[in-house]
């Protein structure tokens, strides 16, 4: 599989608190990673640098062999690259279609050919059926595939997905998890931040964690739920009960 | 959309109609200001409604408008038609100027900058002898012409001309509302995060509003100083009509096409009534019961008058469709 997004050495700084340490990693065509870790581990941080909110200290992220580090957000959204929020940020004021549109206008310019395509995006999420109501009344979970739909109506070739679960049941859980495998069926690359292990573990190709800004371990799921890193990360020194025994 | 079209149309054409009907001079007087509070409401709707920016400034680009075609008409005899039309781009490049750097900061610089920079331009005309500075320029009077824009013995064609600006601009603001532009500026309004990450150029859409918002008011500029044909630094550049713009379109309903016009609806008449009845010791009444209204609609309806009636219409809707639920 063809490499599409390769993160080099980022490392970023506020002040003097480090929250990236040379994290590195690859994203190929149509897989989907997973970035995890505990509190604070710096998941959003890399998110923020990937997507232009933040300009990494130093490092670099390289989309298609070209360098975008410090590129302007809307620039990275146009070449390929859209993200979502963890705190969910719903246009209040504009329905679920228009929320829908507003991403869709990226790749058209008449309304008819943005209402089809957020057509698309909300028949993937399930949302066609809440297409008149406005944002701010919608629950949890329908803001959460309103980010999602709304992100995907730009297009994107990576579709970066911060903490979408958190705060779902079981069952809503399940339906983001079969969005997440629908959507790596069309072909796109999904970059998805995460708490919930259960979830995260059954649809990734490749795993990186990370741990108060470093990244410990990266591999594919069956490989990071053994790894003593992780687990130490996890559940504290104290508590891991191999390293007891030794 | 195109039921959005049907009542514009109706509606000017109500409006129209209106003054050959009612053929009193002082209520002439009241539709001429009406009409271009209510073009200015929606020229400042297109920047503070759609894309969320606050201009308490208005008044700069309005008087700048005014003074454009006054000096060129008054100095060098050109028709106020081409001096509306210059008024109309040395605004634009005001708010270019004023816009481009003050966006690309968050927060509310913006809004501060615009309160500033309305008061520097005023200053800067009271300053300035070549636009007879604080005497202010009194317009030529010349016989009834439509190439000099002056009528002194009906009002109507002043009507005409007001509300043609307005017909244009309401349209204009249908048309963006409706368009890929009104969707990014509602985007950047709602969320600016958002609408960077939905690949959005906030700056360029805020400053590209900001333009075309500063346009149409420098406009009804020029048309407000050939209707009153005397024009001076303190009754344009004031503070007092950067916030009648808008308190009208908060009134009426922000970030709607037709608020604007239901806030001047009511707030234009009031304050010429109160003015013409109460005189001197009356100054400022209309504000105080405009200001009223506006606590009230703050409080219950914070989308305006036009909120309260969409309100009514959805639950109107959802009641029907519930019947409808309720049969099959």
């Amino acid at each position: 599989m063809k490499q599409i997004l390769n993160i080099e050495n980022i490392t970023m700084k506020f002040g003097s608190l480090i929250a990236n340490e040379n994290v590195s990693f690859e994203i190929h065509e149509n897989e989907i990673v997973s970035l995890i870790g505990p509190n604070g581990a710096g998941k959003t941080t890399l998110f923020n640098c990937i997507t232009g909110f933040y300009k990494p200290f130093s490092g670099k992220v390289i989309y298609e062999g070209k360098d975008i580090t410090g590129v302007t957000t809307y620039e990275i959204c146009r070449l390929g690259i859209t993200r979502t929020f963890q705190i969910v940020q719903t246009l209040k004021e504009m329905t679920v279609e228009e929320n829908v549109m507003a991403g869709a206008f990226l790749k058209s310019k008449s309304r008819k050919e943005a209402q089809s395509i957020a057509e698309e995006a909300m028949e993937m999420t399930d949302l066609t059926k809440k297409k008149y109501i406005l944002g701010a009344n919608l629950t949890i979970v329908d803001k959460k595939r309103v980010e999602i739909a709304r992100a995907l109506a730009t297009k994107p070739r990576i579709l970066m997905l911060d903490e979408c679960m958190a705060g779902l049941n079981q069952t809503e859980i399940k339906d983001v998890m079969n969005l997440c495998l629908k959507l790596k069926e069309t072909g796109l690359s999904l970059l998805v931040v995460e708490h919930i292990m259960e979830a995260i573990m059954p649809i990734s190709d490749n795993i990186v964690v990370l741990n108060a800004g470093k990244k410990i371990a990266e591999g594919i799921p069956s490989d990071i739920v053994n790894n003593d890193e992780v687990i130490k990360a996890y559940l504290g020194d104290k508590y891991h009960a191999k390293s007891q025994k030794s | 959309m195109v039921k959005n079209k049907k009542t514009l149309i109706i509606l000017i054409a109500v409006i129209g109609i209106l003054p050959l009907i009612i053929r009193s001079d002082s209520f002439h007087n009241i539709l001429v200001l009406l009409i271009i509070y209510a073009t200015l409401g929606e020229a400042w709707n297109i920047v503070t409604g759609f894309a969320g920016q606050i201009s308490f400034g208005h008044a700069a680009f309005f008087g700048i408008g005014a003074y454009a075609s006054s000096v060129l008409f008054y100095k060098f005899d050109i028709s106020p038609w081409i001096g509306m039309l210059v008024g109309g781009i040395l605004a634009a490049l005001v708010a270019l100027i004023i816009s481009y750097p003050t966006f690309r900061l968050k927060g509310s610089y913006f809004a501060i900058a615009t309160l500033a920079v309305a008061e520097i331009i005023k200053q800067l005309f009271v300053s300035w002898d070549f636009v007879e500075g604080a005497t202010g320029i009194s317009l030529p009077i010349v016989n009834d012409s439509w190439l000099c824009m002056e009528f002194h013995s009906t009002k109507l064609p002043y009507i005409y001309i007001a509300l043609g600006l307005f017909a244009i601009v309401i349209f204009l603001c249908s048309y963006i509302e409706n368009s890929k532009m009104g969707f990014y500026l509602k985007a950047i309004r709602e969320s600016h995060e958002v609408a960077e990450s939905i690949g959005i150029n906030t700056t360029n859409y805020k400053t590209a509003a900001m333009v075309i918002s500063a346009f149409i008011s420098a406009l009804a500029g020029s048309i407000y100083a050939q209707y009153v044909l005397y024009i001076d630094p303190f009754m344009l550049f004031t503070l007092d009509i950067s916030i009648k713009i808008v308190l009208l379109t908060v009134l009426g309903g922000i970030g709607n096409v037709y608020g604007p016009l239901i806030g001047a609806s009511i707030l234009i008449p009031l304050s010429e009534i109160t003015r013409v009845k109460l005189g001197g010791t009356g100054r400022g009444i209309d504000l105080m019961i405009f200001g009223l209204l506006v606590i009230v609609v703050a409080c219950y309806q914070p989308k305006g008058i036009i909120g309260l009636v969409d309100k009514l219409q959805r639950k109107a809707k959802k009641a029907g469709e519930g019947k409808v639920e309720a049969d099959s």
